[in-house]
């Protein structure tokens, strides 16, 4: 069975971003890119059932900017097998990204797809469901864990939801994105990085995939948010409740 | 095998629960064969340290884990019942004794699977030697994978990048090659590296002459050169003692992005995000550096993601690690280095370095300005610089010379303060900061500068000291440096010559004289500001670095530190938050970021001197001139103050490593790809 990982580009998660004077984004020149976070525990996952003999190849895609290339090589140095480099050099939005990944399905023939449950950058949380929507395949979000069962053809996933932990059983093929808590990736070591430089990484356009890139989505602006403002030590329960009332209006 | 895996306690960590099934089965072959290999001892000693770190959890009381040199105690308080889960081979040695160590039941053994028994011994007082010199350790630094290049680099900086493109420059002139391969402990090349920056390009002309078509990130050529001297509310122009028609005021950080790229399309391989923690020896002589293990806990014990660090073994070896580099700094030592170079020891400062993005019509790109009194006085060597990058990016640093003797003093504060004066304030209004970090600086010069050569490679750039302080330039004699050591490298190589060929071609080379002429102006200011200003003027307007004398420099900076009881506290004005910050703020805008869990980075050689020496007789001063809050003291259940290491704050500066009074911290390298995150530095 193949699994193939999405992994996104991304604002290192320890940088301070800075929002750029005209509000049009947030500051990525200059700045430092890894793996997302949660692309970076899809891929542990992966590897995992890899080697417990459950799947015979991971395939890392990552689309965007020439840049990506770099990302894509991380993870080859991880352990994915193969990588898939889709260029498009203005940003992505998931409904885009959904498509494009339909259309490596229809080429790649995967049996499973793990993605990260959101990008840090956007924290959209949309195109592992949306993708799954696309190809009617069952989808298991918010991962803590994944068990798959070969003879069966499924996966038990338990999914993180805010009531508490949510078993669910999955038909194979499926999509199933991660959370924070499912596995620690692991480090890229020295011996890998190197071996990850004779790797493939197959490249495609949109237009190689037939699909249309539209943006459906147009960000208008983007500003920092409010300073917190500095707290007021009160002298009395009556100031508390004045203030309650007046100044933040809300008895 | 040792199968009695027992639940861990609460306070333990995950990792702890070993699932056989997910360890790379070549994880228990490199055991076995570590194991029958008897014991082996780290060449360098203890630089290791955790990374070889055996894999036992807590026992009852206190378990000394580690290896035959260090050890870690992990506190009974983490544990409960006698739960122990063991490799087998692994070493272990417990003790627990009552707080007043009257009883001691020591319990040490090896886990049986390989045919070595448990064995009972009271009263082992040396048990480094009497137990486990008997037996067989585990130490992960035993095997692992080991790598074999003609050049191992430590430091992606201007020193090592230089040195390395140079080296493939001369592989294509004589059309051979040579496998070079360079390691950087930031997390990309670049993240590690503050500095000013007025560059000279020099050395940049030498190694790539066409840097100006080839997008190189130097643009902003000097405009003006202003010096002022400043007291409390007024800033007085004092002639330019610098002449920088032809620098350009850059990001060094930028800069060595752009020579990174430059030495990968050469052919050389960077890998940042690898420490190198320990030096590789063949009898004396150098064979390599062996990078961190990646994935050991705070307590020592290996996590789930566990890497062993893998040997880079070089015919030749050039450690390019910067002002302090850990590694080099053990083998000046060890070679003797110092004495057998010019002789005086080195000499530091610490620079601490803000980039604000100022208001339009107060940016003029190109604009130089130093200053140099308050805050400082009459007796602390230091001062300010500002210089406008473009895109309305101004680099503005306070450099302390590190010999100063109040151990009050707090060189983060001192730069705080000097934001408010007038003449800095008025250019600051209404801008904001972009990136904070903090770097200790070489200020020895000539005087200071070791022999670099030792078996098997040489040292190269800051680590060595080429910084001309007159000029506050050392940029270019990095460079300039490392490509020495290239060419020397290299016909050692090919032709079989002596290394010893880069001490003769520094000698010769501009290098040695332009320090050589600089080397009176900063011992003169041993005696005061003043006689300082004096000598400098007259060096040079008058002698011009001809006197036939050569000042000598003071005592090391760590001894320089006078004891607290013979000076006041120094308060100083809180931060304001727009101006200045405190400290935690400007932390976060280093984008510095490690691991938490791993073991502290920082040693202590005597745990003891921080609450026995350092806090009573001088106050604490690491608590002061760290620019990162890393040592604190804070109290403990009884109200005693105690010294605690937020680690993970480090900003990688060693000042510490050079301050602390009797030497007893000691700077080493965490996981690689930790540290500050500098990008417009």
């Amino acid at each position: 069975m193949k699994i193939m990982v999405a992994i996104k580009r991304v604002v290192d998660y320890a940088v301070k971003i800075r929002v750029k004077p005209d509000k049009s984004g947030v500051e990525t020149q200059n700045v430092k890119m890894s793996m997302n976070p949660f692309c970076e525990i899809a891929l542990e996952e992966a590897l995992r059932i890899k080697e417990s003999g459950l799947a015979s190849e991971v395939v890392a895609v990552s689309m965007g900017p020439p840049q990506c290339v770099d990302t894509i090589r991380t993870g080859l140095a991880m352990g994915a097998d193969r990588g898939i480099h889709v260029e498009y050099p203005d940003a992505l939005y998931p409904l885009s990204v959904a498509k494009l990944l339909k259309a490596l399905v229809e080429v790649e023939k995967p049996g499973l797809l793990i993605l990260g449950k959101q990008a840090i950058d956007d924290d959209c949380n949309q195109t592992g469901q949306m993708l799954a929507g696309l190809l009617r395949w069952p989808q298991g979000t918010f991962a803590s864990k994944v068990i798959l069962d070969k003879e069966k053809q499924a996966a038990t996933v338990d999914r993180e939801v805010d009531g508490g932990i949510e078993t669910l059983s999955l038909d194979l093929p499926a999509v199933i994105t991660t959370d924070l808590r499912l596995n620690q990736p692991r480090y890229a070591t020295l011996p890998n990085i190197m071996k990850a430089k004779s790797k493939v990484v197959k490249k495609y356009t949109p237009q190689d995939l037939n699909v249309e890139i539209k943006a459906d989505l147009e960000v208008v602006q983007v500003t920092e948010p409010p300073k917190r403002k500095v707290g007021v030590v009160l002298s009395s329960v009556d100031e508390l409740i004045d203030k309650l009332k007046n100044e933040a209006r809300v008895i | 095998m040792v199968t009695s895996f027992v639940h861990c306690s609460r306070g333990l960590r995950r990792s702890c629960s070993i699932r056989g099934a997910k360890m790379p089965s070549s994880y228990f072959s490199e055991l076995r064969s570590a194991v029958q290999n008897g014991i082996r001892k780290s060449a360098a000693g203890c630089d290791g340290g955790v990374q070889s770190s055996v894999e036992v959890l807590v026992g009852q009381g206190k378990l000394w884990s580690g290896n035959l040199r260090c050890f870690h105690s992990v506190p009974s308080s983490a544990v409960s019942g006698l739960n122990v889960l063991l490799r087998p081979g692994t070493v272990f040695h417990s003790r627990s004794d009552s707080q007043l160590g009257l009883k001691r039941d020591y319990c040490s053994g090896v886990s049986p699977g390989y045919g070595l028994g448990i064995r009972n011994s009271r009263n082992c007082s040396n048990f480094s030697r009497g137990f486990l010199g008997k037996s067989r350790s585990f130490s992960s630094s035993g095997e692992g994978e080991s790598i074999q290049y003609d050049v191992v680099i430590v430091g992606a900086g201007p020193a090592g990048l230089s040195a390395a493109i140079r080296l493939k420059q001369m592989c294509r002139g004589k059309d051979s090659d040579l496998s070079v391969c360079v390691v950087e402990k930031g997390a990309e090349v670049g993240a590690h590296i503050l500095s000013g920056n007025v560059f000279e390009p020099r050395a940049l002309d030498e190694l790539i002459p066409q840097w100006k078509n080839e997008e190189a990130p130097i643009n902003v050529p000097v405009s003006s050169d202003k010096f002022w001297f400043l007291t409390k509310d007024r800033a007085f122009s004092l002639p330019c003692p610098f002449d920088n028609k032809g620098n350009y005021v850059i990001s060094l950080s930028q800069l060595v992005r752009w020579l990174g790229k430059k030495a990968e399309e050469l052919g050389v391989e960077i890998y940042p995000g690898f420490a190198a923690s320990e030096v590789l020896y063949d009898d004396d002589t150098v064979v390599g550096i062996k990078t961190n293990d990646m994935g050991i806990s705070k307590d020592g014990t290996k996590k789930e993601t566990f890497q062993q660090g893998v040997a880079l073994k070089g015919r030749i070896t050039l450690l390019a690690e910067g002002c302090r580099g850990s590694l080099s700094e053990k083998l000046l030592r060890k070679f003797n280095l110092r004495e057998k170079g010019h002789g005086q020891h080195q000499t530091y400062a610490l620079g601490i370095k803000e980039v604000w993005e100022i208001e339009e019509h107060k940016h003029k790109p190109g604009s130089v300005i130093h200053t140099l009194g308050w805050p400082l006085d009459n007796k602390t060597y230091g001062g300010s610089f500002l210089y406008h990058m473009n895109d309305r990016q101004v680099s503005l640093g306070f450099v302390v010379a590190l010999n100063y003797g109040n151990p009050y003093l707090n060189p983060y504060e001192e730069f705080q303060k000097l934001k408010h004066h007038p003449a800095i304030k008025c250019l600051l209004d209404g801008g904001s900061v972009l990136q904070y970090g903090a770097r200790t600086l070489n200020e020895g010069g000539f005087q200071s500068i070791p022999f670099p050569v030792f078996p098997g490679g040489a040292i190269i750039g800051c680590s060595a000291g080429f910084l001309n302080v007159p000029k506050i330039k050392g940029t270019h004699t990095a460079m300039k440096s490392g490509m020495l050591a290239a060419e020397a490298a290299f016909s050692a190589l090919q032709e079989g010559s002596s290394m010893d060929m880069y001490w003769d071609a520094l000698r010769k080379s501009w290098i040695w004289e332009e320090l050589r002429l600089a080397r009176n102006y900063r011992p003169a200011f041993e005696y005061g500001l003043l006689p300082g200003l004096g000598v400098s003027a007259f060096e040079h307007y008058v002698f011009k670095g001809r006197l036939p004398f050569t000042l000598k420099h003071g005592k090391p900076d760590h001894e320089a530190t006078d004891v607290a009881k013979r000076h006041p506290p120094i308060e100083y004005p809180r931060p304001d938050g727009t101006l200045s910050f405190d400290v935690p703020t400007s932390l976060h805008r280093s984008n510095t970021n490690h691991d938490h869990d791993q073991p502290p980075h920082l040693r202590l050689r005597d745990p003891t001197v921080p609450e026995r020496v350092n806090l009573p007789e001088y106050a604490g001063p690491e608590s002061r001139y760290c620019p990162a809050r890393v040592y604190e003291y804070v109290p403990d259940e009884e109200g005693k103050l105690k010294l605690h290491i937020n680690a993970q704050n480090c900003l990688h500066c060693k000042a510490c490593d050079i301050k602390d009074p009797k030497q007893n911290i000691e700077w080493t390298v965490p996981e690689g790809g930790g540290g500050p995150g500098y990008s417009i530095m």
